[in-house]
C-alpha cells in the first residue's frame, strides 16, 4: 500500500535519496533545488545515510565530483537549478561520454536573464543534448517515482548513461502535495546496489576514464553513444514496467489525456499539465473533443510513438516553457513537429512559448490555446506558427 | 566492447570501442607514433657530441634516448622536430632542417 505522506517535491527528491543511500552527493545550493542536499545533508549528519556528502565551491565541481565518485564505482547523485545547471555544463557532456550514471535532480528554473527565480525549462532545455536522459514531473509523486526509476535505467548495462529527474521550480518542488512513498526496503529492493562491470577502484583491472580520442576515433565514440540512448527506450518501458508491478503506478514515454477522440490536442511538459488536464476535463463537459499529451521522457525522444498518438488529431499547439531564439518556434515544437512528418494524414500544428520566468499559467490560458486551435482546424490554416501565451501585446 | 587499447584501430567498428573509450593498460601512448607531426628534423652528429648532455633534459617528449650515461641517437618515433635540443647544444653537434623525407 505504500506509506501516505504530504511532501514538497524536494522533500519527495530528498526521501528518495533517503531511502536508495547513494555512496556520493556533490551538490552546491541553487534556488529552488537548495532544499535537497540541505534535506540530505541532515540525513548524512543523523547517520541515517551512509553517503560520503561532498561541499564543493561551485556546481562545476559538484558534478565533477560526482564524475569522479561514479568513475570510481560509487552511485553518485546531485540536484541542481538554471545557473547550477549551466555551470556544470561542460561536465554533463563529459559525464554522459565517459559513459558514467549518474543521477541529477533537475528543480528548474530560468536561465539568466533578466535574472530570475521562478520555473521555466530553459536550464534543462538548454541541457538536452548533452547525451543525458531527461524524464519530467508532473508532480511531487512523479518526481519521486521518475528518481526511484533514474537509477535502473541509467545503470542498466545496455546503457550506462547518466539521467536527469525534472521537476518545476517553486510550483512542484515548494509545494506540498500528498505522496504516496514505497517502504524503504522496497526502494532497496527494487533500486537495487550499482555493480558497474569496471571502475577506478577495481584493483583486478585498472582503467583510465576520459582518454583524448583523435578524429579517427571520435565519431565512432559518438555512435557507441547514441546506441546507449536508443537502448534507453526498452529499458525505460522494462523499468516502468517493474515499478508498476510494485506500486501499482503506470509510466510511459508520455502519458495521453482523453486523446482516444480528440480532434484537438496540447503537447506539454511538467506542472502545467495538472492545469491543462483541468481545463481539458472542462472542455469535455462542454462536449469539446479535445485532449493533452503529457511528456515524460525527453530524452531519448519517443519519436514514433508521439507520432501514432498525435496523428488522427486535427490541430495540436506544442506547448514550450523555454525560448529557443530560433525565430521560428521553441525546443519541444521542433522535436513534435518533425515526429510528425512522416505520417501520411498530420495534424496542422502550431507552437506556444508560455509560462517563462515563471509567469502563471491558467486554465483560461488552455482553454484560449484550445479555443485557437479550433479556429485552425476549421479553417484548415495554421497561420502564425511561432506564437506566444499570455504575454502583453 | 571487450577490445583492449592495443587492438583499438582506425579499422575497428564503434561496437568493438570500450565503454566510454576507457583505457585498460597502461603507457598506450608509447603505441601512438607521434613523430610523423614533425615538420623540422634535427640530426646527430656523434663526432661532434661531447656527451655534455644538456640537450636531454629540455626535450619536451624524451625523444633523446640515453644508454649507460651516453646520448644515442633521436627517437624519430616521437621526436616533433621543435628544435630545443638544436638550440641548447654547445657545441654544434645538432643539424636541425626541414623534415623532407619524413622518415620516422
Ligand atoms: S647538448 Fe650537444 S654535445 Fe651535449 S649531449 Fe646533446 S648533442 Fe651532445
Ligand atoms: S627536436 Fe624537439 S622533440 Fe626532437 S629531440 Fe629535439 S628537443 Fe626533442
Amino acid at each position: 500500500m505504500g506509506i501516505r505522506e504530504r511532501l514538497s517535491g524536494n522533500e519527495a527528491i530528498a526521501i528518495a535519496f533517503k531511502q536508495i543511500n547513494p555512496d556520493v552527493m556533490g551538490a552546491f545550493p541553487i534556488t529552488p533545488s537548495t532544499e535537497i542536499p540541505q534535506y540530505f545533508s541532515q540525513y548524512v549528519a543523523n547517520g541515517e545515510v551512509d553517503t560520503e556528502f561532498i561541499a564543493v565551491e561551485s556546481e562545476h565541481s559538484a558534478m565533477s565530483t560526482c564524475i569522479g565518485a561514479s568513475a570510481a564505482g560509487a552511485r553518485a547523485v546531485t540536484a541542481t537549478s538554471s545557473a547550477g545547471l549551466a555551470l556544470m555544463w561542460e561536465l554533463l557532456s563529459v559525464a554522459a561520454s565517459a559513459r558514467l550514471p549518474i543521477t541529477l535532480a533537475c528543480v528548474n528554473r530560468a536561465l539568466t536573464g533578466p535574472i530570475n527565480i521562478n520555473c521555466d525549462h530553459s536550464d534543462s532545455m538548454g541541457a538536452r543534448d548533452t547525451g543525458w536522459i531527461q524524464l519530467y514531473s508532473e508532480n511531487n509523486q512523479e518526481a519521486y517515482d521518475n528518481m526511484l526509476q533514474a537509477m535502473r535505467i541509467g545503470e542498466n548495462s545496455k546503457v550506462m548513461l547518466p539521467v536527469m529527474v525534472c521537476q518545476d521550480g517553486f510550483i512542484t518542488s515548494h509545494a506540498i502535495e500528498n505522496i504516496e512513498l514505497l517502504e524503504t526496503e522496497k526502494v532497496k529492493d527494487f533500486v537495487g546496489e550499482y555493480r558497474p562491470e569496471n571502475y577506478l577502484l577495481k584493483k583486478e583491472n585498472p582503467v583510465s576514464v576520459g582518454a583524448y580520442a583523435t578524429a579517427a576515433y571520435y565519431i565512432e565514440a559518438k555512435r557507441a553513444q547514441a546506441q546507449a540512448m536508443i537502448n534507453a527506450k526498452e529499458v525505460i518501458l522494462e523499468v516502468a514496467a517493474e515499478f508498476e508491478k510494485v506500486t501499482g503506478r503506470k509510466y510511459g514515454f508520455f502519458e495521453e489525456y482523453m486523446m482516444e477522440d480528440a480532434e484537438e490536442a496540447i503537447v506539454v511538459i511538467g506542472s502545467t499539465a495538472g492545469t491543462a488536464k483541468e481545463a481539458v476535463r472542462i472542455m469535455r463537459e462542454e462536449g469539446k473533443k479535445v485532449g493533452l499529451i503529457k511528456i515524460r521522457v525527453l530524452r531519448p525522444f519517443p519519436m514514433k510513438e508521439l507520432a501514432a498518438a498525435l496523428s488522427h488529431v486535427k490541430s495540436v499547439a506544442v506547448m514550450d516553457k523555454a525560448e529557443s531564439f530560433s525565430a521560428c518556434g521553441g525546443p519541444l515544437f521542433a522535436e513534435v513537429r518533425s515526429a510528425l512528418y512522416d505520417c501520411k494524414t498530420r495534424p496542422l500544428m502550431i507552437n506556444y512559448i508560455y509560462g517563462l520566468g515563471g509567469r502563471d499559467v491558467t486554465v483560461e490560458n488552455i482553454q484560449y490555446a484550445f479555443e485557437s486551435l479550433k479556429e485552425i482546424k476549421t479553417s484548415g490554416e495554421a497561420g502564425e506558427t511561432y506564437r506566444y501565451l499570455g504575454v502583453r501585446e | 566492447m571487450s577490445l583492449k587499447a592495443k587492438d583499438i584501430n582506425e579499422n575497428t567498428s564503434w561496437k568493438d570501442l570500450t565503454l566510454g573509450c576507457a583505457i585498460f593498460e597502461p603507457m598506450t601512448s608509447a603505441a601512438v607514433n607521434t613523430g610523423n607531426w614533425r615538420t623540422m628534423k634535427p640530426s646527430f652528429n656523434e663526432e661532434k657530441c661531447k656527451q655534455c648532455l644538456l640537450c636531454v633534459p629540455v626535450c619536451p617528449d624524451c625523444a633523446i634516448p640515453v644508454k649507460d650515461g651516453k646520448r644515442t641517437d633521436f627517437d624519430f618515433y616521437f621526436c616533433k622536430g621543435c628544435g630545443i635540443c638544436y638550440k641548447v647544444c654547445p657545441f654544434g653537434a645538432i643539424e636541425f632542417k626541414i623534415d623532407d623525407k619524413k622518415e620516422v
